[in-house]
C-alpha cells in the first residue's frame, strides 16, 4: 500500500514534498540525500524530545498490530495506578475519537491524531499533540501509535522507550516475521494471556525465542489487561523507567529507545560515485 | 513503508546532482537498501516508477542492492554473514551481537548524462 499510495504523506510532513530550491546542500552524505526525510524528522523528534525533558516528562512510545490490546492495557493502567503517576495518552489512529474517549472516560488527559490514510505516527504530528497537553502536569505520556507492524518502527517521535505488544491471538512467530519492528521493543509485552488456555498452539517460549534471535535481550512479560495478571510486572517496569529517567536527567542526560540510540550515522560516506555518460547514451541501448 | 517520500527525496537529490555537474539527464542510480533498513527494493523500485516521471531521471534505471544483514560479536570476536530475522552469533551463539550491515540506506552510485565529459574536459 505505502508504496503507491503515498499514505505516507501527512499533514506533519507534506510541507517536505513541496520543492524547497535554496535548502539543497549540496555534498551531503549518501546516507544523509536517502535519510532526507527521516532526518527531518529525527531534527523534530530531537526538539520533541528536548521539550519533554524541560518538563521531566517520560513518553513511552506503544506498538503493535491493529487490535492487539493497546487501549485496553492502558485502561488497566490507568486503573491500576489510581493516580500515582500523573498520565496522558496521545492516540494515533486513522478516524475517529474512540481510543481518546476511551481514555478521556477515566480522567486522564488525552489528544487523538487521526492521520487520515498514514500508517504512522511522525514527530511532526506529535509536537502538535504537545501543543495540546499540560506537560509540566505529567510524569508520564503515552503515545499509542497507529496499529502496524511496519513503519511505525522507522520513525523517532521523541520519545524514550519503545514498548511493542504481541497479543496470544496471533502467531508466536510475529518477531521473526516483523525482525525491525521487533528488534527497536525495549519491551515486548504479551498481552490477552487470559486467552491462552484456549489458544494452545501460541507458545509464549518460542515467542521470547523470535525476540532472543534478534540479539534482544529487551525483557518479555505475559499479561491481561482483563483479569490483571502480570499487571505488576508491567507497573514495575513502568516505576523503574520513571526512577531512571529521572535520574538521568538530574544528570543532564536523556534516554533514547535502544534501537535508534545506535544512530543512523553508521553508513555516513563521503558522497555518490559520479560517472558521465554522452548523449545519447541510453540505458536501454547500453 | 515510506518508500515513495524516500523516491520523492532521492529525485530531489538527483536534481541538485544534475544542476551541480551541468549534466542533462540522469541515465542510472544506483542504491543499497538492506533488509533492515525498513525499506522494501520491490516496493523502492514501484515508487521510483512512479516518482521519476517528468523528472531528470524519466529515463533513469534504477539498481538496488540488498547488502546482507553482518553482525560483530563481543563474546567471540567475530563478524558474520546472517538473516534478518536470526541476529545472534552463528559462531558462539551470542544474543549480544552488533549488528554492522543489512540497514544500509545509501545513494552509492549515479550516472549522469553529459554533453561533455567533465572529467576529460
Amino acid at each position: 500500500m505505502c508504496n503507491t499510495c503515498g499514505c505516507n504523506v501527512t499533514d506533519g510532513n507534506r510541507h517536505l514534498l513541496a520543492p524547497a530550491p535554496n535548502q539543497r546542500v549540496l555534498g551531503n552524505s549518501p546516507a544523509r540525500i536517502l535519510n532526507g526525510l527521516l532526518e527531518h524528522n529525527d531534527r523534530q523528534a530531537g526538539l520533541n524530545r528536548a521539550r519533554l525533558a524541560a518538563e521531566g516528562v517520560l513518553t513511552i512510545n506503544l506498538m503493535s498490530s491493529p487490535g492487539s490490546g493497546k487501549t485496553a492495557l492502558l485502561e488497566a493502567t490507568i486503573r491500576q495506578l489510581g493516580g500515582r503517576l500523573r498520565v496522558a495518552v496521545i492516540e494515533g489512529d486513522l478516524e475517529t475519537e474512540n481510543d481518546a474517549d476511551r481514555i478521556r472516560a477515566l480522567g486522564i488527559p488525552a489528544h487523538q491524531i487521526t492521520t487520515g490514510t498514514a500508517c504512522h505516527l511522525d514527530a511532526h504530528l506529535v509536537q502538535g499533540a504537545l501543543d495540546r497537553l499540560d506537560l509540566s502536569k505529567l510524569d508520564v505520556l503515552f503515545i499509542e501509535n497507529v496499529g502496524n507492524l511496519v513503519c511505525p518502527a522507522s520513525f523517532d517521535l521523541g520519545h524514550h522507550r519503545n514498548v511493542t505488544l504481541l497479543s496470544v491471538t496471533e502467531g508466536d512467530d510475529k518477531p521473526a516475521k516483523y525482525p525491525v519492528m521487533f528488534r527497536a521493543a525495549d519491551l515486548m509485552l504479551l498481552t490477552k494471556t487470559d486467552l491462552l488456555p484456549y489458544l494452545t498452539e501460541f507458545s509464549p517460549e518460542r515467542a521470547e525465542d523470535c525476540l532472543r534471535k534478534l540479539a534482544s535481550r529487551s525483557p518479555v512479560m505475559p499479561v491481561s489487561a482483563k483479569t490483571g495478571d502480570g499487571m505488576a510486572d508491567w507497573l514495575d517496569w513502568l516505576d523503574g523507567e520513571v526512577d531512571h529517567y529521572r535520574q538521568l536527567r538530574q544528570s543532564g542526560a536523556t534516554q533514547r529507545p535502544r534501537v535508534q540510540s545506535e544512530g543512523r550515522t553508521l553508513h555516513a560516506t563521503t558522497g555518490p560515485e559520479i560517472v558521465f555518460k554522452p548523449v545519447g547514451f541510453s540505458p536501454l541501448s547500453a | 513503508m515510506h518508500e515513495l517520500s524516500l523516491c520523492q527525496n532521492l529525485i530531489d537529490q538527483l536534481n541538485a546532482l544534475v544542476r551541480q555537474h551541468g549534466a542533462l539527464a540522469v541515465s542510472r542510480v544506483e542504491v543499497q537498501a538492506g533488509p533492515l533498513s525498513g525499506v522494501e527494493p520491490q516496493l523502492l523500485e514501484t515508487a521510483f516508477l512512479m516518482a521519476r516521471e517528468g523528472t531528470v531521471a524519466a529515463n533513469a534505471e534504477l539498481f538496488i542492492e540488498s547488502p546482507a544483514p553482518r553482525v560483530a560479536c563481543p563474546d567471540c570476536g567475530t563478524e558474520s554473514t546472517v538473516t534478518a530475522n536470526n541476529l545472534t552469533c552463528p559462531q558462539c551463539g551470542s544474543v549480544d551481537t552488533t549488528l554492522t550491515g543489512g540497514h544500509e540506506l545509501i545513494l552509492a552510485r549515479v550516472e549522469l548524462i553529459s554533453e561533455q565529459d567533465p572529467q576529460t574536459s
